[in-house]
């Protein structure tokens, strides 16, 4: 048994490091988040330039043929440098279209995503279904005979505004049904709907009988969401590890230098046990974070049950990382000045992102009671 | 990355299974006499010699000083395995855990011909002697003293919370020979036979009703020289290092004893009902069954990753100190949600032998015993985040 990261993987993991700080640095995401989409052309060809988007994708598909936990390592650097822009939306779009064994539309469009020369997301969510890929309903799907037709409306539609394709799960004859469409498409309107974290935008996406491409149906493209959905967590996890590794470095650094009373704030115990509070949730989420990207790489038994206990747990992990980073720096924490409320802000987003810890938490419950 | 068990690490586990499937005893019946009874006492003698004559006793310890040489991995493999095929409880866990592996490091040859055989076999209990009245988080504050004596020591003072010193034979014993000195590098360790004349024991009731700890009264006790181990004035070194060891061990064997709980507790959500319909119906236990099978599967993956590193660096950290507040206090926390899950009835001593009612209450002390959770937390703060002492 070996629990750490490859020497590839920790150069990996440098290599990103070093380019968020460099390209990116935090009065850049500030910039990039003030504009109305988030999305910094240059950046995103940069990050595409290393062969991070779709690297876990098969080579014949333009990806780097790696596994998940590389892709977690990817993605917990991103997090640690709350970079805006489109990565998780294509990330999850691209997983989708190549699960959907439409060979076409994969070596189509897999590779272009993977350079950076198109951006894709999913139409997903809707209030009343959440996460529950059997209860989409609000999207219908026609078939003209002629291509399929598709009206209705999804909500919290990440990066829609800069994508070039989206895939929409939609209710047709066939039951569930995944659809490509070109947002550029006749009937397609996107409007922007500002939330908690502008460092990635959200969007509503209504459709009116606008054309598009069956990429799966049934029983297939329920799969295929699900699974897409797992590696989105896995991804997600691990940015809200990256997330809570910087609030906590930022914190003790803070706890170093701050005096009150005549001396450092770091040395009263208040203010340690929040710092090993953060740390040892920061830990445990990477435990449950690395372990659920291997788990489902390898396709263990219990990849399932593996993703939804890191979900939950780094979910609610990050409340309480967020919590006592806020609290130890006092007021300027809670200013707009201090970065602390961008990674604050991007963990309540992701915590709701693919199922928040309520959602896991009952399906870890339903998997442990079910097995007799 | 691979989680997976090395053909090394599944021949080990599969090699341990076959032996304990033949060897396990029955379960000794409490009925017939209490947890302290001499007849108890003696089952778990018996056990520890079984697994010495079958080569398990000391896995983790050196093959020259009688061990298996196991690796990290493969002793948390071995904690974990006992306790799933229902072994005994380990007696000896002072002696194999604290005392044994610091005389490997500190004592002279002697001292390990005479006593590393003997905490093997089980012919040997040991307690760890360390907290006082007036030194507990503090313990380097203790004030037991040793005089020299010719070639003795004369041992005056007391202690106290001492597990398993209601039977056992030795005691790993702090004592301060050098009270001129800065309080850490005053204190010597001693090898103590607990049937020396002038020790008086006096066993403390625990709040879950075990008599567990004791009261340790020395008068006049003399030690003979030859039973110090290390120098003088180095016991807190020596100390530290017997800590350290004592919270890796402690964390892998917890984790089967948690999952038995866990899995006990899914059987009653199964079949038992409330309001007419079943304990698992409910949304709200489900919330709370979904919680605890995630954090103990977190606590699962931490050990792994602790082992895994205890495996290439070799010396246990202060991340200990992690797994230490991790357990301590998912133990209470599973306690807690198991009775309200379980509802009304589960405070009975009738409801599965009162183990609910025994783990609500035992679990408090995991988060005081081994060093509080707020101790650790300090550890944590200063030696892995690097914030100043604050103490
Ligand atoms: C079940 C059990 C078994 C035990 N077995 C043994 C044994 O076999 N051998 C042995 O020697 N001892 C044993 N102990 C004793 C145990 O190690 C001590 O109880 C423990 O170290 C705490 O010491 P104390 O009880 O004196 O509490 P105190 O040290 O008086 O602590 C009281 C409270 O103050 C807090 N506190 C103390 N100092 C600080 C500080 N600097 N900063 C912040 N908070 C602080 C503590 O966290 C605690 O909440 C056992 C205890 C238990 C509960």
């Amino acid at each position: 048994m070996d629990y750490d990261l490859s020497k590839p993987q920790k150069m990996l993991q440098q290599s990103v490091r070093e380019f968020c700080q460099r390209q990116c640095p935090l009065e850049k995401v500030r910039e990039i988040m003030e504009t109305e989409t988030a999305h910094d052309p240059e950046l995103w060809q940069g990050i595409a330039d290393q062969g991070w988007i779709g690297l876990h994708l098969s080579e014949d598909h333009g990806g780097l043929g790696l596994g998940l936990v590389d892709l977690a390592v990817v993605a917990e650097e991103l997090g640690r440098g709350c970079l805006p822009g489109p990565f998780l939306s294509t990330t999850w779009a691209a997983t989708l279209l190549s699960k959907c064994g439409n060979e076409n539309l994969a070596s189509k469009y897999l590779p272009e995503l993977c350079e950076g020369s198109k951006i894709a997301t999913v139409a997903c969510f809707e209030e009343e279904a959440g996460w529950a890929a059997e209860e989409y309903t609000t999207v219908k799907v026609t078939d003209s005979g002629e291509g399929v037709q598709l009206s209705g409306s999804k909500q919290l539609v990440g990066d829609a505004g800069v994508a070039d394709l989206m895939i929409i799960a939609a209710r047709g004859e066939m039951g569930l049904t995944l659809v490509l469409v070109e947002t550029s498409a006749d009937g397609v309107s996107i409007v922007a709907t500002p939330g908690i974290d502008a460092t990635r935008k959200l969007y509503e996406v209504k459709l009116d009988n606008v054309t598009g491409v069956v990429l799966a149906t049934g029983a297939q493209a329920r799969q295929a969401l699900i699974e897409s959905q797992q590696v989105g967590n896995v991804a997600v996890c691990a940015e809200l590890v990256g997330s809570m590794q910087w609030m906590l470095e930022t914190t003790v650094e803070y706890a170093k230098t701050r005096k009150q009373f005549d001396q450092i704030i770091g040395a009263f115990q208040a203010v340690q046990h929040k710092c090993a509070d953060m740390l040892l949730d920061t830990e445990s989420s990477r435990s449950a974070a690395l372990y659920a990207a291997w788990a489902l790489t390898e396709g263990t038994d219990d990849a399932d049950r593996a993703v939804s206990i890191a979900k939950l747990f780094c979910a609610d992990a990050a409340q309480r990382v967020g919590g006592n980073s806020i609290q130890a720096h006092g007021g300027i924490g809670f200013t707009w000045e201090h970065d602390l409320h961008l990674f604050y802000k991007r963990n309540k987003s992701n915590e709701f992102l693919f199922g928040d810890a309520t959602f896991h938490r009952e399906h870890v419950a339903q998997i442990a009671i079910g097995a007799a | 990355m691979d989680l997976n068990l090395t053909p090394d690490e599944q021949s080990f586990r599969d090699e341990l299974r076959a032996w304990l499937k033949v060897n396990v005893p029955e379960e000794y019946d409490v009925q017939r006499g209490g947890e302290d009874s001499t007849e108890y006492w003696q089952y778990l003698r018996d056990w520890q010699k079984k697994l010495f004559d079958g080569g398990w006793a000391g896995v983790s310890w050196p093959k020259e000083f009688g061990g298996r040489g196991a690796t990290p991995i493969q002793q948390s493999i071995f904690l974990q395995e006992t306790i799933a095929a229902g072994a005994p409880e380990h007696l000896g866990v002072i002696g194999e855990g604290l005392v044994g592996p610091t005389i490997i490091v500190a004592g002279t040859e002697e001292q390990k011909a005479k006593y590393l055989p003997r905490i093997l076999s089980g012919e040997d209990v040991w307690c760890q002697g360390f907290s006082e009245p007036n030194a507990g988080s503090d313990v380097a504050a203790l004030g037991t003293k040793a005089v020299r004596d010719g070639d003795d020591w004369v041992v005056n003072g007391q202690k106290i919370w001492t597990s398993f010193a209601q039977g056992a034979d030795l005691c790993l014993l702090l004592v301060r020979t050098d009270f001129e000195v800065p309080k850490h590098k005053g204190i010597t360790a001693l090898l103590v036979d607990m049937k020396s004349p002038g020790i008086t024991r006096k066993p403390l009731r625990q709040m879950s009703g075990d008599s567990g700890f004791n009261e340790l009264f020395f008068s006049d006790v003399r030690v003979p020289v030859a039973d110090q181990l290390g120098p003088t004035n180095q016991g807190w070194k020596i100390c530290i290092t017997a800590l350290m060891n004592e919270r890796t061990n402690l964390g892998s064997s917890m984790f089967t004893f948690f999952d038995q709980a866990i899995d006990g507790l899914l059987e009653h959500a199964r079949t038992r009902k409330r309001n007419g319909k079943l304990l698992s119906e409910c949304p709200l236990k489900r919330q709370k069954i979904g919680q605890a099978v995630a954090d103990l599967e977190v606590y699962r993956l931490n050990i792994a990753r602790a082992l895994s590193r205890l495996q290439r660096d070799s010396t246990p950290g202060p991340e200990g100190s992690m797994l230490k507040i991790y357990w301590s206090e998912m133990y209470q926390r599973l306690a807690q949600a198991s009775m309200e899950i379980l509802g009304d009835v589960s405070q009975l001593k009738e409801f599965d032998g009162g183990d609910w009612v025994y783990r609500y209450l035992r679990s408090k002390g995991s988060t005081i015993e081994g060093g509080t959770s707020e101790i650790q937390r300090c550890i944590l703060a200063e030696r892995v985040l690097g914030l100043p002492k604050s103490y």
